[in-house]
């Protein structure tokens, strides 16, 4: 660490001292690479360096600055005990996560674990599979507007999951990941690693929680997925922090040839929550589909900014973001398709939906593009209304109360989301914790 | 053809070499010049307070406005350029090399000969009239429309319309100008706006009273004569309860300049029921910054519409706005740009919903040929508590050549469950089908690219009136010429 940002002002470190951050490494097992711990470092010190956002940044227009801090959280111990899991479908493997820790785990078959298939924590994967990880662990660039708290989840990152499927090798159910903030104040760095080989397929379910709606919790947490050649990821998020917590989330995917990389976040949590999700599709038949579902309700803020990078000729993007929002709620979509020079026959869409539900709601939409190649079809489009007073006249002449016909009608409006998943159990889950929240 | 009202002819370029002028003597860097006879019409290059309280002097100001010019300067300087969301492009602008103010007498001189091939060239495909030519090529710096001007101006001097330009208005009529000027457009709305208050002259003065629909479109050229400026102009229009009027600006032909910089301000004000189109139609020469501000405010049942075309200039950046501020107002924006290799068109359209039952259209939509880069950025706004607002943004755009560019940034924001907005916008080539199809009818692929295209405007180019469209045409097969293959 250099001499600067030990003097550096309290102000942009916040809770997240030198100290902290020392005791943080100490923390740490001995048995950690060196170039990882070096790392941490260097993004310690960009993050000691860096200006909190301010308000004429333009990667955070519309976004409430103010209440954005690192004052006021504390680095959590080892828990006890971790609130019930809330998805039930079968699983191939499942980790828990409480506070960075490994709390609890089902490892998977004997029959997979021969096939090489590995799913493990990123402490062990650091030691025992180094060179993968240091390939693909935080390798892309931050370019969604967070660098601060990028280099914040890196340097305070201290476990997490790691998921690798090797060539030609197929998991039908999916891998579970569960991460969970216990405590009033608890700060957490949720990670998250997905390694594709060629043509293997693999579906991850995350749920990020906490132990009750009321602590004012910090989380900073960063997910990679790589697809190789021909390989076939779904990956569904789903957060669910307290509603006092502060949220930033950086999704980075990258997508090899032909092969096809499905993501589904779905937002309840959070008094704030920052979500970055960057797709990169590198190489020709590539296709990120991007999904993404919020419940906004009381003054919760989401803040989603994506951007969909073609790379290469003959690449696909679909993106589908809807909002619901209630309350004093308020959206943030902020969407851009990059078309590299050259990557002609480029076919991107992005759509952001905005169901307005109250007359404090407010929803921002910055749908954008930027197209250097001429053989392309890009589209987008960005919507905000209310329910269709149409559609509810026609449910309430059938005899369907006006209440019950605007759930239906909200419901239905997620559901078109929700029928893109494959795996039908995992859409019946989403769909009754939708509308468990929908309904409290 | 209507030649330009815009014309910065006047205005001796930075490099005076060119010109033979005699302003060329004074010190360039210091900006501190002195007020010598043999400069009396001219503020010299690079700008200071001294530069300002000169051109107030010049145009017998009151004070108030030497004031606001003032005040308007320091704002200037004290706002840095929008690079963090603009093109960095902006950085290339020296604001000291540039002569905010030459009047009269002080016109830089050229020669025919000294027009550029590709300039005649455009003329002769325009059939643009010898007469004109010589005018829009800076050859001769007037143009007599003299005729024309008073017997317009007679019609709608005996409506009560006041048609004047910037210094007279302010001079002659301050209890009607003065309430609204500067205020549809703050000073501090942005560095550009800042510039031109602080060193305005020229542009428009209108005024309809109540219940006058003025039948012919009025025409900035008319005016030519009376002040012959454009770099700087300011332009405003206040249409009282239940007026209408057309107003257009700008020629389809390209406008020679040696001027690097131009930095409009237009004001439109349609109070009750009143009715505002503003027909724009930009072809500045190449090396020209364009850096326009446009906002009207409609108030209760008025109608303000922009129709603007963008086809010159190094870098545009207009983004026409209306402020619906009555109820049941409406706004409209209809755009078209036409980016061509080192062109950056950077527009767009502001609509800011301040009352119920506001509704707004935008339509844009551009063609990058070449390397030209054409980008639409777009604001809507509807705040909390209203209701019955509407939005509808479509923007489409078409991409000639494997290395074009084009990029699209709106920016919506709706509050409350009882407004909807929709927006939409795609990028496509034009299909090989349909230039196929053309081509086995006996046309040519620039032929059938330049049928194309003009085919993906035609239902806004429509909305121009008649010359304005046929020649918009003729400009579309020029600019497509030499982009297939």
């Amino acid at each position: 660490m250099s001499a600067t940002t030990l003097t550096a002002p309290t102000t942009l470190t916040g809770s997240f001292t030198p100290a902290a951050f020392a005791a943080h490494l100490a923390s740490l097992p001995p048995s950690l690479p060196t170039w990882w711990l070096d790392r941490k470092r260097a993004a310690y010190a960009r993050f000691a360096a860096l200006p909190l956002p301010s308000r004429t940044d333009e990667m955070w227009r519309f976004s409430n600055i103010g209440t954005l801090t690192l004052e006021g959280f504390t680095l959590p111990g080892a828990a006890t005990t971790v609130p019930h899991a809330p998805i039930g479908i079968p699983k191939a493997a499942k980790l828990v996560f409480a506070n960075g820790r490994l709390f609890s785990r089902q490892v998977l078959s004997p029959e997979l674990a021969a096939r090489g298939v590995i799913v493990d924590t990123l402490q062990n994967a650091l030691v025992k599979h180094e060179a993968l990880v240091r390939e693909h662990l935080l390798a892309q660039p931050p370019k969604l507007g967070s660098p601060k708290f990028g280099a914040l989840h890196e340097a305070f990152l201290a476990d997490g999951a790691f998921i690798s499927v090797p060539r030609d090798v197929q998991l039908d159910l999916p891998i579970g990941i569960f991460s969970y903030a216990l405590g009033a104040t608890a700060a957490v760095f949720p990670h998250t690693l997905v390694i594709a080989g060629e043509n293997a397929r693999v579906s991850v379910v995350e749920y990020f929680g906490s132990d009750s709606d009321d602590s004012a919790q910090f989380a900073a947490g960063a997910n990679d997925l790589y697809a190789g050649h021909g390989s076939q990821i779904s990956y569904i998020g789903k957060q669910d922090w307290s509603h006092r917590a502060l949220s930033f989330q950086s999704n980075s995917t990258v997508v090899r040839r032909d092969a096809r990389v499905q993501s589904l976040n779905l937002h309840l949590g959070a008094r704030q929550a920052r979500h970055e999700s960057l797709s990169q599709l590198a190489a020709p038949g590539a296709f990120s589909e991007m999904l993404a579902l919020t419940v906004a309700e009381a003054g919760q803020e989401f803040d989603q900014r994506t951007l969909q990078i073609h790379q290469a000729p003959n690449t696909k993007s679909d993106l589908l973001y809807k909002n619901a929002l209630r309350g004093t709620a308020k959206t943030i979509f902020s969407g851009l398709i990059v078309v590299d020079p050259d990557a002609q026959k480029t076919d991107a869409y992005q759509s952001n939906r905005n169901l307005m539900l109250s007359d404090d709601a407010e929803a921002c939409s910055l749908p954008g593009l930027e197209i250097q190649a001429n053989d392309v079809r890009c589209t987008h489009g960005a919507t905000s209304s209310r329910i269709d007073p149409e559609q509810e006249f026609y449910l309430q002449s059938r005899g369907i109360a006006k209440e019950q016909a605007d759930e239906l009608l909200t419901f239905g409006f997620f559901e078109e989301v929700l029928n893109r998943l494959a795996n039908d159990d995992l859409h019946e889950a989403l769909r009754t914790l939708i509308q468990t929240k929908f309904k409290k | 053809m209507k030649p330009p009202t815009d014309t910065d002819t006047l205005t001796a370029p930075a490099d005076a070499t060119t010109v033979e002028n005699p302003a060329v003597g004074i010190d360039q860097t210091a900006g501190n010049f002195s007020y010598k006879v043999d400069y009396a019409f001219d503020a010299g290059t690079g700008l200071s307070e001294d530069t300002v309280r000169y051109i107030s002097s010049v145009k017998k100001e009151a004070p108030w406005i030497l004031e606001f010019r003032l005040a308007a300067l320091k704002k200037f300087f004290s706002m840095p350029l929008p690079t963090h969301w603009a093109t960095k492009d902006l950085e290339a602008i020296d604001f000291q090399k540039i002569r905010y103010y030459l009047s009269q007498g002080q016109k830089p001189k050229r020669t025919w000969d000294e027009v550029p091939d590709d300039i005649k060239k455009t003329f002769e495909r325009l059939g643009i009239p010898e007469q004109e030519r010589k005018f829009l090529a800076g050859v001769e710096a007037q143009f007599d429309s003299e005729a024309a001007y008073s017997n317009i101006k007679d019609i709608v001097a005996k409506q009560g319309v006041i048609f004047v330009n910037s210094t007279e208005g302010l001079r002659e009529h301050p209890e009607i100008f003065k309430k609204f000027f500067g205020k549809v457009i703050p000073t501090g709305d942005n560095k550009f706006s800042a510039l031109n208050s602080a060193v305005f002259s020229g542009g428009s003065f209108i005024y309809v009273p109540k219940g006058v629909k003025v039948a012919q479109p009025l025409q900035a050229y008319f005016r030519i004569n009376a002040e012959n400026f454009g770099q700087f102009e300011r332009t405003l229009i206040i249409c009282d309860e239940g007026a209408e009027v057309t107003y257009m600006e700008g020629c389809t032909a390209p406008k020679f300049s040696t001027s690097t910089l131009h930095s409009a301000v237009v004001e439109l004000v349609a109070l009750k029921g009143a009715k505002i189109q503003y027909i724009t139609v930009q072809n500045w020469a190449n090396n020209v910054f364009n850096l326009v501000t446009k906002r009207g405010i409609a108030h209760e049942d008025a109608e303000i519409k922009w129709i603007d075309c963008n086809i010159g200039s190094r870098l545009t950046m207009k983004y026409p706005g209306v402020v619906l501020k009555g109820e049941r107002a409406r706004g409209e924006v209809i755009s078209i740009a036409l980016a061509n290799d080192g062109q950056h068109q950077d527009t767009g359209a502001k609509m800011i919903h301040a009352a119920n039952h506001t509704t707004s259209n935008i339509v844009a939509k551009s063609i990058s040929v070449g390397q030209g880069r054409s980008t639409y950025r777009g604001v809507v706004h509807i705040p909390k508590h209203l209701k019955g607002c509407k939005n509808n943004t479509e923007c489409d755009a078409l991409l000639i050549n494997t290395n074009s560019r084009t990029d699209t940034y709106p920016a919506i924001t709706v509050r409350g469950d009882k407004n909807s907005t929709q927006h939409e916008a795609s990028v496509s080539k034009v299909s090989e089908d349909m230039i196929f199809y053309m081509q086995q009818r006996g046309l040519t692929e620039g032929q059938a690219m330049s049928l194309a295209v003009n085919g993906f405007i035609n239902d806004l180019a429509r909305q121009f009136p008649m010359e304005y469209s046929v020649e918009l045409k003729r400009l579309i097969d020029l600019e497509m010429e030499g982009s297939v293959g």
